[in-house]
């Protein structure tokens, strides 16, 4: 993103068309489709893992309909879900953090930091402990009512004559911080099974994605990912500034405006359907962009990237379940990706990249 | 770039020298209000409780011990309790001063820096892995998880050329915390046990140590206030840069690695008491500087006063609001003190960080 001059030796094709004309990078595309068939290639060795282990061939039969009975309930009507939701989810995660870190021009600007999974972790809590629903629709509304209230406040109080990168993590860490203190809270005095509910809760799992939610989460995906290929444009040209972007025919409030509900709406359909999933969206862009040596992020190779880290986190959840215990695929990609988050900060302080808040 | 505070304190020395005559008044004059405010959080905090008695009766009973109610409560409860605020406070209000002036970061909290979840974490091993049951076991787990998790997160936020700077430091907090949190996490969810036991350690509250556990760990609390002490005048000089300061005759290099052991001592020592009181070591030094000015000798000092004053001040709120139960004295912290930093972060435009 700062990194000065034009994309000079890129290999691109140039496509024309009567509608549509563009350059492409070739190594974009490459990387991306890379990526993609990756994230399905985990995906299909994750639907053999399990308490009951099966074979290529068998899930490539069931899902084919050469395999009939329990083999087949297995595969299509427990791990398939779960499996899609991986890569969905991850490749969710990866636009919106895309689309954060394009917008606060900062590789720490996505929306876990800002603050939106401790603001749907406190409406949950409140929901389990205070209301004592348990319900599947309440949680999910919920997660995405108090994930958006919090991102909302955390914008607005960032926000002093534009919002600046850094005092949006800041704001976003107390914010975070004052939540969690009302959660512990909350949680302390619960009875133990609500309070063990509400901790699998925030620790993200997709275990327990079966067919009937993942379906609207399936179209609200579409959707987003509709709008956000939209938007894209006028993304790239915002990363210009708004004088230019302005200058290039874009209106900088309506396309920053879009960006934000796209941006909050990734997570929040995540959210809702598994729990918070931390450091996908902070992590993917980032891996992608040095993938793909382009100069900002990408949003096709972020979504590629983030469907593949889901994809082997959840893959990695079931071997640590096969030898130890099961751990929610959340707990796995949040310890790699602060450990991404520290190698990040270790390597590239000094280097001005980014960080020149 | 990360360089302002110095230049800031330039300023305010210029303007101070031009009066310097009611500078020391304000100093004098801020000490008295502060014991006068110590005095009364104290007398407050033995009074207020489950079992509420007026100021006076309860000053009665700090002075005859006699075996009515009212004395033992006094003497066994709360004026323990009340002595360890004092401690712990004074510990994260001069470990708050000493890292923000190491780090020339006004933000820096050993809260926010990760020792709460160094401990936590060294806790949730102990209690996971070795079968710890009582709070007199914890202390040390905690201890080592505290000292380990400052030691590292400075190293992280310090790792390549020149300081930390400010953005660095927090976000390798954060990081680590996010780290250690998650691990935690997974042990306590995969054992009830461990979870029932940790989910209230980490809430901060100077209610469930005894004086055994006090006294055990008062020794370090107290090495790390004699550093903090002797070091403030090389933080002094430290605050005009480490060229300055060294070409000043400060050992930049040896005050920087006494000062993180300092921090560690104070940090983690009063960590382990209580399981970590948020927020006080960051808002204490910035208030206390309206008085003192950029001097680091009476922030420290100012720091160590004030800093119980707020301890003692949201343990006994803790106790009023939500009578006969109570709420722990770090989420009251956290309550305050979450607004306090945002304040700070939108009140210094760009240039103060």
């Amino acid at each position: 993103m700062n990194r000065e001059g034009v994309a000079f030796g890129y290999r691109t094709r140039t496509l024309r068309h009567r509608s549509f004309s563009g350059r492409v990078s070739v190594r974009l595309l490459t990387v991306s489709a890379a990526l993609f068939l990756s994230a399905v290639g985990l995906t299909v060795v994750a639907l053999t893992h399990g308490d009951y282990p099966l074979t290529i061939q068998q899930v490539f039969g069931a899902l084919t309909g050469g395999e009939r009975g329990f083999e087949r309930t297995i595969v299509v009507t427990w791990r398939l879900p779960i499996a899609i939701a991986a890569v969905v989810f991850g490749a969710l995660l990866g636009i919106g953090g895309a689309i954060f870190q394009s917008l606060t021009r900062n590789p720490l600007g996505s929306p876990d930091v800002i603050g939106f999974d401790a603001g749907s972790y406190t409406a949950v809590v409140v929901a389990i402990l205070v209301i004592g629903t348990g319900s599947y629709w309440w949680i999910a509304f919920a997660a995405i009512a108090g994930g958006m209230a919090t991102a909302f406040v955390v914008y607005v109080l960032a926000n002093r004559r534009g919002v600046q990168g850094f005092r949006l993590i800041i704001v976003g860490i107390g914010v975070s911080a004052l939540l969690g203190s009302v959660n512990s809270y909350l949680v302390s005095r619960a009875e133990i099974e609500d309070a063990m509910t509400v901790g699998f809760w925030g620790a993200g799992s997709i275990a327990r994605v079966s067919w009937p939610p993942l379906v609207p989460a399936m179209a609200v995906a579409a959707a987003i990912v509709v709008s956000a290929a939209l938007l894209s444009p006028a993304m790239r040209r915002l990363e210009l500034g708004d004088d230019a972007a302005v200058t290039l025919g874009t209106r900088p409030g309506p396309a920053r405006l879009g960006l934000i509900v796209t941006g909050v709406a990734t997570v929040a359909v995540v959210t809702a359907a598994a729990g918070p999933i931390g450091f996908i969206a902070l992590a993917a862009p980032q891996l992608a962009r040095r993938l793909t040596r382009s100069a900002g992020v990408s949003l096709v190779a972020s979504a590629g990237m983030g469907a593949t880290l889901l994809a082997g986190a959840h893959l990695l959840s079931l071997l640590v379940a096969q030898a130890y215990r099961p751990v929610p695929v959340g707990l796995i990609t949040v310890c790699l990706g602060g450990g991404y988050l520290i190698w990040l900060l270790i390597r590239e302080t000094h280097q001005r990249y980014g960080l020149t808040l | 770039m990360y360089g302002p505070p110095a230049a800031a304190a330039g300023a305010e020395n210029a303007e101070d020298a031009a009066s310097r005559p009611s500078l020391y008044r304000r100093r004098a004059a801020g000490l008295l209000v502060i014991l006068v405010a110590l005095a009364v959080a104290g007398l407050f905090s033995v009074s207020f409780g489950a079992n509420p008695m007026s100021p006076v009766r309860a000053w009665g009973a700090l002075w005859e011990r006699d075996g009515t109610e009212a004395s033992n409560i006094v003497w066994t409860v709360r004026l323990p309790r009340t002595l360890l605020g004092v401690l712990v406070g004074s510990a994260f209000g001069v470990a708050g001063a000493l890292i923000q002036a190491l780090t020339r970061n006004p933000l820096a909290d050993p809260g926010i820096l990760g020792v709460n979840a160094g401990a936590g974490f060294a806790v949730t091993i102990g209690v996971g892995f070795f079968g710890l049951s009582s709070i007199d076991g914890y202390v040390w787990f905690a201890f080592l998880g505290a000292a380990a998790a400052t030691v590292l997160v400075y190293l992280i936020g310090s790792a390549g050329r020149g300081p930390a700077s400010p953005v660095t430091l927090v976000l390798a907090g954060v990081a680590l915390s996010a780290v250690l949190g998650g691990f935690a996490t997974f042990l306590t969810l995969i054992d009830e046990d461990t979870f029932r036991a940790l989910r209230s350690w980490g809430l901060g509250s100077i209610a469930r140590t005894g004086p055994d556990e006090t006294l055990a760990v008062l020794p370090f609390l107290l090495a790390g206030l004699a550093i903090a002490i002797l070091l403030a005048g090389s933080l002094n000089s430290i605050a005009l840069g480490d060229d300055l300061a060294a070409s000043l005759g400060t050992r930049v290099g040896r005050a920087r690695v006494l000062g993180v052991l300092a921090v560690t001592l104070l940090a983690g020592g009063a960590t382990a008491l209580t399981g970590g009181i948020g927020f006080v070591g960051l808002m204490v030094p910035h208030v206390v500087r309206w008085f003192t000015g950029p001097d680091q000798r009476w922030i420290i000092l100012y720091s160590a006063l004030a800093a119980p004053v707020l301890v003692l001040a949201a343990d006994v709120v803790g106790r009023v609001v939500a009578r006969p139960g109570e709420i722990e004295v770090g989420i009251v912290t956290a309550v305050i003190g979450a607004p306090v930093l945002i304040a700070l972060v939108r009140r210094r435009i760009a240039s103060g960080l």
